[in-house]
């Protein structure tokens, strides 16, 4: 049996939009820029996908711009944010449990002569919102808080951070990195105060290499690409027509059965934290104090502590299953240091290499979960009897 | 402009009847290297020398550094062919080629004739003289010095005449392949592609085993060595690797024998089964990378231990070298950047805290007696599972 549980790191496309893209490489394969026929068969699918992801956001189709993913829009929304706003101020605000394409954006902004704040998080992976009102300054020109941690799928109080900054500083702008969020979260970027808002075609079970930045009207930024003057010259380069069309077939399938997919996989949080904690020596990160059942946390990650494996080593051997989950995250797993975001919530040190991240999506099944859980049951007491001292 | 390398050899020079066979082995590892490269070309001996020619088309820097990976090569000559129009054209060519080649002309030459054909008008002595004339009127700047010359440009006088005056240098060595056959123990770290290479470098044709122990070492890690044995077979050939799956042994061994003991107790185990696969692959001996006082497992006393459990000699290249100095060859190689990407190996996933740095051999021989029961069964199935990669 092959369970895939790394849903956060990619997903799987939906054969629908697999489809439709191989329809607009193989035939539709024009350059929306051109002039005949063939270019213009081809804005059309680029105008489906402006249209579908300007509706999921109830946002205007020219506040849509299509990059190549969550780095780019990322990138795109922070340089460009705090380059075409630095006249106004040079102060910038983050969490320091953001995915490293906002940290190390963050990082090289420093280097440009910009101040960061990096504001902390709780046990529970949550910023306080005392803290953001006391970091942001008159110079305040961005804040960039993530709407759910990729590592252990704690969610951040968005609107109230929105309705904080425009209160406190109406020039300041409002990124958000949904790229962990959006497809499973209703995310309305006007009602929520969002300028900037940052999402990722391969995360909702859509294409690799594409994304959007969504670029609120009011919201001035720099271009990061120069070129053709493609996307309202602020993102040049020819279209990616079969991937922005593929990520929005996704979305929209994704949020057409919306509310029962998030009312099954909360039931099937819950399934799991309950089933993982039938082993000793176990701690569930980023649940809230008085929700075991991890209510008020993304419903698709699962972050467990197993005290005395090491997390790759757990990897593993789940793997000879055909069981494949996380180390942490994806993006840091390959790196030997522990991961920035369970330090920042102040998990002990011996768990940090302890911690494995199980992330569902919509393909995920009751069978899976017990298939896994059961592979738990079998080899945690196995490893933990060979351990290194 | 140039179209053929003159391949020099050092220590085959030296050989006696059976040289041949030498010169042959370097012919086919010439070929088996550029096989690699843009274009084709044909490789020929031709009075003792070992010739190198492009069929059309080819990448310069790509067959020199291929070539520079072919041990038994002491210098790569980069050579000009040009058919024999008369003495007039040689010196216009030679000019020319002076011209090209060396665009500072600030420089000492000396001219080096070789007449292969003795049917060709000019004496040697006097093709040095008329050349050496032409050069210095065309190039005012350069001067003559026969005796520790900045250029020594080498014509010889064949059925074509070459000209070549740049030596690259080559590896060195023995062509693989001359020397045998040895298995090396593959890790993953630093130091044992170092000793692979240098083995190679002998002339000896390097087969590889590597223990795999899943789940706590992952594919990536096994990948890793799949990488090491590929760039070890730039030098070496094509290497055979044996992928041995180590974990119940490994278990077995953490179960029955005290753990300070765990790694020298694993690495006799895996002298064992490299030299049962080393027998059978005709083998002439087993290559690690072990460097006296390293580590625990390195010391004079533990490499008593894990000497013992072999019959076949174990070459161990590096046994003098400081860490420092295994890194500068790995970097030469191009193995360090691989080495040190952070996947586990096998040796490291148990080790103790503490373990034995001076274990009594005959304590070690005890202990591994707890084991009797099952190791037979457990060594035999790891053999009887091995994967073999050929990476090149």
């Amino acid at each position: 049996m092959e369970v895939y549980l790394d849903n956060s790191a990619t997903t799987r496309v939906l054969p629908e939009a697999a489809e439709l893209m191989t329809k607009i490489m193989c035939e539709d394969y024009g350059n929306p820029s051109s002039l005949h026929i063939k270019g213009m068969r081809a804005e059309q699918y680029l105008r489906y996908a402006r249209e579908t992801m300007a509706k999921l956001l109830k946002v205007n189709e020219k506040e849509i711009f299509f990059t190549s993913g969550g780095t780019e829009s990322d990138n795109m929304a922070l340089k460009g944010g705090a380059f075409a706003n630095s006249r106004r101020g040079r102060h910038l605000i983050t969490t320091q449990i953001e995915h490293p394409a906002v940290l190390n954006t963050m990082r090289y902004l420093e280097t440009m002569g910009y101040q960061v704040t990096y504001l902390p998080v709780d046990g529970c992976g949550q910023i306080s919102l005392e803290s953001l009102r006391r970091a942001m300054r008159q110079d305040t020109i961005l804040v960039s808080i993530m709407h759910t941690n990729n590592e252990v799928g704690s969610l951040q109080p968005i609107e109230s951070a929105g309705a904080l900054i425009r209160q406190m500083n109406p020039y300041t702008l409002f990124h958000v990195d949904a790229v962990q969020g959006f497809g499973k979260a209703r995310i309305h970027p006007k009602k929520m105060g969002i300028d900037l808002l940052s999402i990722s075609g391969h995360k909702i079970h859509g294409p690799k290499g594409v994304g959007v930045l969504y670029i609120s009207e009011r919201a001035k930024i720099q271009p990061l690409m120069h070129g053709g003057g493609q996307q309202m010259n602020l993102r040049s380069g020819t279209d990616n027509v079969p991937g922005a069309a593929g990520m929005a077939k996704a979305a929209e399938l994704l949020y057409a059965h919306y509310e029962e997919d998030q009312e099954r996989l909360r039931q099937y949080k819950k399934y799991f934290c309950d089933g993982v904690r039938k082993l000793e020596g176990v701690k569930v990160n980023g649940l809230l104090p008085d929700q075991p059942d991890g209510e008020g946390t993304a419903a698709h990650i699962v972050s467990v502590s197993f005290r005395g494996v090491r997390s790759e080593v757990l990897l593993h051997a789940l793997e000879e299953n055909g069981i494949y989950v996380s180390a942490g995250s994806a993006c840091a797993a390959r790196k030997p240091q522990p991961s920035a975001t369970l330090k920042a919530m102040g998990v002990e040190k011996e768990l940090l290499g302890s911690t494995i991240r199980f992330s569902f999506s919509v393909y995920t099944t009751k069978e899976e979960l017990d298939y896994t859980l059961q592979a738990l049951y079998d080899k945690i007491p196995m490893l933990r009897k060979y351990v290194r001292y | 402009m140039f179209t053929a390398f003159l391949i020099k050899y050092a220590e085959i020079g030296v050989k006696g009847r059976n040289r041949y066979l030498f010169e042959d082995a370097l012919v086919h590892q010439i070929k088996f290297a550029l096989k690699k490269c843009e274009g084709s070309f044909l490789v020929h001996k031709d009075q003792g020398r070992i010739y190198v020619d492009a069929q059309g088309e080819f990448d310069f820097d790509e067959a020199v550094e291929s070539l520079r990976h072919v041990f038994g090569i002491s210098g790569i000559c980069p050579v000009v062919y040009v058919e024999d129009e008369g003495f007039e054209k040689l010196c216009g060519t030679v000019v020319g080629y002076i011209a090209e080649v060396y665009p500072d002309r600030n420089k000492t030459f000396k001219v080096n004739a070789r007449r292969a054909r003795k049917n060709y008008p000019k004496e040697s002595m006097e093709i040095n003289a008329d050349l050496g004339e032409a050069i210095l009127n065309a190039c005012p700047e350069m001067r003559v010095d026969v005796h520790n010359p900045d250029i020594m440009l080498n014509i010889e006088i064949r059925e074509k005449i070459y000209i070549y005056s740049e030596i690259i240098p080559g590896p060195g060595g023995m062509p693989v392949g001359t020397g045998g056959k040895a298995m090396l123990l593959l890790s993953g770290g630093i130091d044992s592609p170092v000793a692979g290479y240098m083995i190679a470098k002998r002339g000896v044709k390097i087969d590889a085993v590597y223990f795999h122990a899943p789940p706590y070492t992952s594919e990536w890690a096994k990948q890793k060595v799949v990488d090491l044995a590929r760039l070890v077979s730039r030098y070496a050939g094509p290497v055979y690797l044996h992928v041995i799956n180590f974990t119940d042994i490994q278990m077995y061994i953490y179960e029955k024998c005290p753990h300070e003991e765990l790694t020298i107790i694993m690495r006799r185990y895996m002298m064992r089964i490299a030299e049962h696969i080393a027998k059978e692959t005709e083998c002439l001996g087993l290559v690690t990378g072990e460097s006296i006082g390293q580590v625990a497992s390195q010391t004079m006393n533990s490499l008593i231990a894990t000497n013992e459990v072999c019959e076949l000699p174990v070459y161990r290249p590096l046994i003098g070298f400081d860490k420092e100095e295994i890194v500068t060859v790995a970097k030469k190689i191009g193995t360090f950047e691989t080495s040190i990407q952070p996947f586990e190996d096998c040796c490291t996933i148990f080790v103790a805290k503490h373990p034995v740095t001076k274990p009594n051999v005959n304590i070690i021989r005890r202990h591994e007696h707890n084991l009797e029961e099952r190791i037979e069964e457990l060594v035999a199935t790891a053999l009887e599972t091995k994967e073999l990669i050929v990476a090149e």
